[in-house]
């Protein structure tokens, strides 16, 4: 298990080293000079190149591509050119705010995706299964802005069940905070409940088949049972599998539902770098997200070992 | 499935010919729901194709009189915020969103077969290759294109660039895993034997052998392609705001969401309707072109 997880995280950094390449060569594309489009047309040319000293733009470009690897190292992702911070204190400002609503989203995503995945296998083929299997495919094929705004337009305007839009006062209180996220969740948590839904519904199908659920039904179980303790158990990792990949799909995801809710999240700051051009902001945003992307992949993995007994690493 | 009585009935045909187009169209045949998917499609890409002579109205032509009117007689799905015909903007939303993201599937299609076929038959450059196609995968599709749109700006043929690098590892993915497949069966090894040329062996044996994985990995690509431009140009980085593609109409009406709901719900509905359509013909697809998958429901 040991050696495992330490092979997993060797290759793990192997990952994040292209992907830091990536998006290094990604900011080095930019047509024209990075210093010169920060500062804007007002600059004189020895802010220009004032600046071009700090940020290390006179070096050469692998001495370039080693002092961003050495800053990552140091848990260092530069300084914001706007908001006049670390992007690190930057990112973790809005943190918060993110996570709480990708963890709703993930659990709006499995609440609605895993029970009726569930049904809709133990119904394969009846109208309860082409049904799910219809609006699940619907529900992928709706963008998850659009369910927002349409989400503010009926709930939270007409209605007045829901905020509009924001994050509460400052000083709300942690109910208050979350209520506030509750449509945000829901508009990214319907889109992603299909894939789930979907994965569920195959997975299950799977493992109906097997010799153990039809000798567990056999022996007299009653059916709950046998879909839950034999069969749904078995059917848990490709479920797991896409649950962390959705989870990480949604994290990017919130990029836009924290637009469409006016929401000072992770993605905010993303959008606004975009914007105004901060790229360093931008840089140490992709370099966390698909580095959260590839833990929480890891961590599936891991998960593997506590879910289901036979696998060994 | 198909009632092997009838089958016999019928006169011979070219449904009942060998050919692989046939065969795929029977297959179809016993699915309605893609059938229908597929009509749908057709009659969007046509209204996108004719829209100019299927409406009156123009789409840029502004009526201050009779803006943010609701669905009337005479303005079928209402009118914007300068008094424009939202029915013939989504028309027009039509022919831009789906030139765009045609172009993005042309490109990764293209390239994604291009690199797959390298990655599958020049083993050296296998490694490199799907490694960086490993590394652009481990950033969700919508984070890696902002990341590209900051660096190139804001224009409709940057988001085909950035989008079509977004989606050419999905082919070169599914095209390098059949290559590898397809260059160790028989036939090939008998070209091979023969003393036909790689490239030759490649256009004539394997090429043909891989357009049903492509056809259909095209298909969900061009269904992600519309979404990932949408909110792309929803969050002001993708497509310029003045360009109607849907998404740019739903970013628009954003500040008229309590008084005019259709603005909203209209190009949303089109692009739900377009992206359903092409999952449901994927999907149909994939099933036909694959007979493994024919016992899996």
């Amino acid at each position: 298990m040991f050696t495992y997880i330490l092979r997993r995280l060797v290759g793990m950094v192997l990952v994040m080293l292209i992907v830091a390449a990536v998006i290094f060569v990604i900011a080095r594309v930019i047509p024209g000079d990075p210093a010169a489009v920060m500062l804007g047309s007002a600059a004189t040319p020895e802010d220009v190149a004032a600046l071009r000293t700090r940020l290390g733009l006179d070096q050469p470009f692998l001495a370039q591509f080693l002092i961003y690897l050495g800053q990552i190292a140091t848990f260092d992702l530069g300084e914001s050119i706007f908001l006049a911070r670390p992007v690190t204190q930057a990112l973790a400002e809005r943190a918060e705010l993110t996570s709480f609503l990708t963890m709703m989203s993930v659990g709006i995503a499995v609440a609605i995706g895993v029970p009726i995945g569930i049904v809709s296998a133990v119904k394969r083929g009846r109208l309860v299964d082409q049904g799910t299997v219809a609006l699940a495919m619907l529900a992928a094929s709706v963008p998850s802005f659009w369910i927002g705004l349409t989400l503010i337009r009926y709930l939270a305007v007409d209605l007045h069940w829901f905020p509009v839009a924001g994050y509460g006062p400052p000083d709300a209180s942690l109910a208050e905070r979350l209520r506030h996220l509750v449509l945000p969740a829901i508009a990214l948590g319907i889109p992603n409940s299909a894939l789930i839904l979907r994965f569920t519904r195959t997975s299950m199908l799977d493992v109906m088949n097997e010799d153990y659920v039809r000798t567990a039904r056999a022996k007299g179980l009653p059916p709950l049972t046998v879909i839950l303790k034999h069969a749904l158990r078995n059917a848990l990792i490709p479920i797991l599998t896409i649950i962390g990949l959705t989870t990480a799909v949604m994290i990017a995801g919130a990029i836009v539902t924290e637009t469409v809710f006016g929401l000072p999240g992770v993605g905010n700051l993303v959008v606004s770098a975009v914007l105004r051009r901060d790229y360093p902001v931008i840089q140490g945003a992709l370099l966390v997200v698909s580095g959260l992307y590839v833990l929480i992949n890891l961590a599936v993995d891991l998960l593997y070992a506590v879910v289901d007994p036979r696998v060994r690493y | 499935m198909a009632n092997p009585s009838a089958t016999k009935s019928r006169k011979p045909g070219f449904l009942d010919s060998r050919s692989p187009t046939a065969l795929l169209l029977r297959q179809l045949g016993r699915r309605p729901l893609t059938l229908i998917a597929a009509g749908l499609l057709t009659a969007v890409v046509v209204i996108a194709l004719l829209s100019p002579w299927l409406t009156p109205y123009d789409p840029m032509k502004m009526d201050i009189l009779h803006r943010l009117k609701p669905p009337t007689a005479a303005h079928w799905l209402g009118t914007d915020e300068f008094g424009r015909d939202v029915l013939a903007r989504v028309m027009l939303g039509a022919r831009l969103s789906l030139l765009v993201s045609f172009l993005v599937v042309a490109f990764a299609t293209v390239m994604g077969t291009i690199l797959g076929l390298v990655g599958g038959y020049v083993r050296p450059l296998d490694g490199i290759l799907m490694r960086f196609t490993d590394a652009l995968m481990a950033f969700p599709d919508i984070l890696l294109a902002i990341a590209f749109m900051a660096a190139l700006g804001p224009s409709l043929f940057n988001v085909v660039l950035a989008l079509g690098v977004v989606y050419t590892p999905r082919v070169a993915r599914v095209v390098r895993a059949a290559t590898l497949v397809i260059r160790e069966l028989p036939f090939v090894e008998a070209a091979t034997a023969l003393g036909v040329s790689t490239p030759r062996i490649i256009r004539v044996h394997v090429l043909p052998n891989l357009m049903s994985p492509i056809i259909v990995q095209s298909t969900f690509i061009f269904a992600f392609a519309i979404l990932t431009e949408a909110a792309l140009s929803f969050l002001g980085v993708g497509v310029p705001p003045t360009t109607p593609t849907w998404g740019n109409m739903i970013a628009g009406a954003q500040q008229y969401i309590r008084q005019a709901d259709w603005l909203i719900l209209f190009p949303g509905f089109a692009i739900v309707l377009t992206v359903l359509a092409l999952q449901m013909v994927g999907d149909g697809l994939r099933d036909a072109l694959d007979p493994r998958l024919q016992k899996v429901t």
